[in-house]
């Protein structure tokens, strides 16, 4: 009786095993619209879409995990998920500690938005969020960088007047822009920043990433990507041709 | 949550108040408070009881015990709490995988560490890649307590021995004449009347727990600090039915309520029970007591 009830337990045990393994995707949830907590408190966006869909292409069963920007890198190569998929820019940097897939969001502008016209952008005062390339780039400018943990404390150090301006995506920013009364304003060019947005995997998962590269091939040729991205960031951004 | 919330942008101030407050993310905000208490009401005892065998062991007559308990004091008071908290949790959580994976999976050829990633075999995972998020954020808050429990351990350890050695040794001469035993002495004289003399320094450390819990979210617990940011945040009408400015400072002005509030309660708490526990001993307080009651 007693072998029996164990020789159950350990059957059970390698039919759990057996089951496909859980894509855990991390995500920041503060970067609208490529990730956000929607009013119910769930992970939404432009990536919670992309990425279900992705998942679902490649027969994958996948949970969603917020992490705080600062450590998203971190966390992933010690395991606590597999993915990140959190508007992150492909650099030279990045490709060093960490995988990325092709791109699924192709390179875009970055912009600079202020409270007001002609502000000083190479000499004043810039604030950026850690760790992005945006901060990268203004610390190379001969500006002055000014970094903040999250988006929205970037958006608020330009409104109290901590900063001249913020230099973020375009993206990220349009929405905040349009609604902000016409206390904000786009100054200055745009500027072309990255090699695109694509998921981080650990450098040891070369599987996991290859499943996802077909899947966003996949996507890219039968042009859901592109419906994906005009849905999310308007009819003008830019799409794969 | 109520019917009339279909439609936030037809609604008057009041009852857009009152569906915005009982939204989805709100309730997770709610949670978060209950985390924290219950992540309080965890984490101090199983602290004292750290702090409890850290004094033990530190006022052991078996040097090397001695040494450990005092080791463990002055270790865990001297690292910042935030690179303890940092560094700690990610090596505990590896420490117990890394044990798993040498159990579980005895023919695993591949490296565990391969340039910056840590990898052990699936079944090694702890929660299992495949569990339920919910897994997860309990184990998560289980990383918690003990990294709490450390860290508030020794320092309650230190208040411990210290409100011990307080104990006037008269008493423990006195046990001794009577001829009771070392471990007697300590159970039945030593420990009921040190309590009275730890009491303030282990009142400062629960209200200094109160204000650490905001550590939890670099554990990726999310806290009460985390959703009032998030929620204060600047919120677009694109991505949201409750489009609004930059709230953080009510949220935050909230959390200030919060935790003033708590630190009442536990002052009232605090005085209450050194009042209970001065009752009989040959303190100050406990003389005061005394004539009180008799007079």
């Amino acid at each position: 009786m007693k072998n029996l009830i164990l020789t159950t337990a350990v059957l059970a045990m390698s039919a759990g095993m057996a089951m496909a393994q859980t894509v855990r995707m991390g995500t920041e949830g503060a970067y609208p619209p490529y990730n956000f907590i929607n009013d119910a408190g769930e992970v939404d966006g432009f990536e919670r879409e992309l990425g279900d869909e992705l998942c679902k292409r490649a027969e994958l069963t996948c949970e969603w995990v917020k992490n705080d920007w600062d450590s998203i890198i971190p966390n992933l190569v010690s395991g606590n998920y597999d993915t990140i998929i959190a508007g992150m820019s492909i650099t030279d940097e990045r490709d060093e500690v960490i995988d990325f897939t092709q791109n699924y969001i192709p390179p875009a502008a970055s912009a600079f938005v202020a409270a007001s016209e002609g502000v000083d952008l190479s000499g004043g005062v810039i604030a950026a969020q850690t760790a992005t390339i945006q901060a990268g780039y203004v610390a190379e400018s001969g500006a002055t960088l000014v970094e903040f943990a999250t988006p929205e404390e970037t958006i608020a150090a330009v409104r109290n007047g901590e900063a001249d301006a913020v230099f973020a995506d375009k993206d990220y920013l349009v929405p905040l822009v349009a609604e902000s009364n016409n206390e904000l304003m786009f100054v200055g060019d745009d500027v072309p920043l990255g090699g695109g947005v694509g998921m981080g995997l650990r450098e040891s998962d070369g599987e996991l990433r290859e499943k996802f590269d077909v899947a966003i091939t996949s996507m890219k040729e039968d042009g859901t990507l592109n419906e994906l991205i005009r849905k999310w960031f308007g009819e003008d951004a830019t799409i794969y041709e | 949550m109520f019917s009339f919330c279909a439609d936030p942008e037809t609604l008057g101030t009041f009852r857009w108040f009152s569906c915005y407050l009982t939204n989805g993310v709100h309730m997770s905000f709610y949670l978060s408070f209950v985390k924290v208490l219950v992540l309080l009401a965890v984490t101090a005892p199983v602290a004292l009881s750290f702090g409890f065998v850290g004094a033990m062991a530190a006022r052991s007559h078996f040097p090397p015990l001695s040494w450990l308990g005092k080791g463990y004091i002055a270790i865990v008071r001297g690292v910042p709490d935030i690179a303890f908290f940092l560094f700690f949790v990610i090596a505990l959580d590896q420490a117990f995988e890394w044990t798993r994976h040498q159990i579980l999976c005895p023919d695993w050829t591949d490296p565990i560490r391969q340039g910056n990633d840590f990898l052990v075999c699936p079944s090694a995972k702890l929660p299992l890649g495949s569990a339920p998020e919910w897994v997860h954020e309990t184990y998560g808050f289980f990383l918690a307590v003990i990294t709490f429990a450390i860290v508030f351990g020794a320092f309650a350890a230190n208040v411990l021995f210290g409100g011990m050695r307080a104990v006037p040794h008269a008493q423990l001469e006195t046990a001794a004449a009577y001829g009771m035993s070392r471990r007697q002495t300590f159970w039945r004289v030593l420990v009921p009347q040190m309590w009275v003399y730890a009491l303030p320094g282990l009142s400062n450390l629960w209200m200094v727990l109160i204000k650490a819990t905001p550590l939890l979210f670099l554990l990726g617990i999310e806290d009460i600090v985390y959703w009032a940011r998030e929620l204060g945040g600047t919120k677009t009408s694109q991505f949201t039915a409750y489009p609004h400015g930059d709230w953080r400072m009510w949220y935050f002005l909230f959390l200030l309520l919060f935790y003033l509030g708590m630190t009442r309660v536990s002052e009232i708490g605090l005085e209450r029970l050194m009042r209970r526990l001065s009752r009989g001993q040959a303190t100050a307080a406990g003389e005061l007591l005394r004539k009180e009651t008799t007079a």
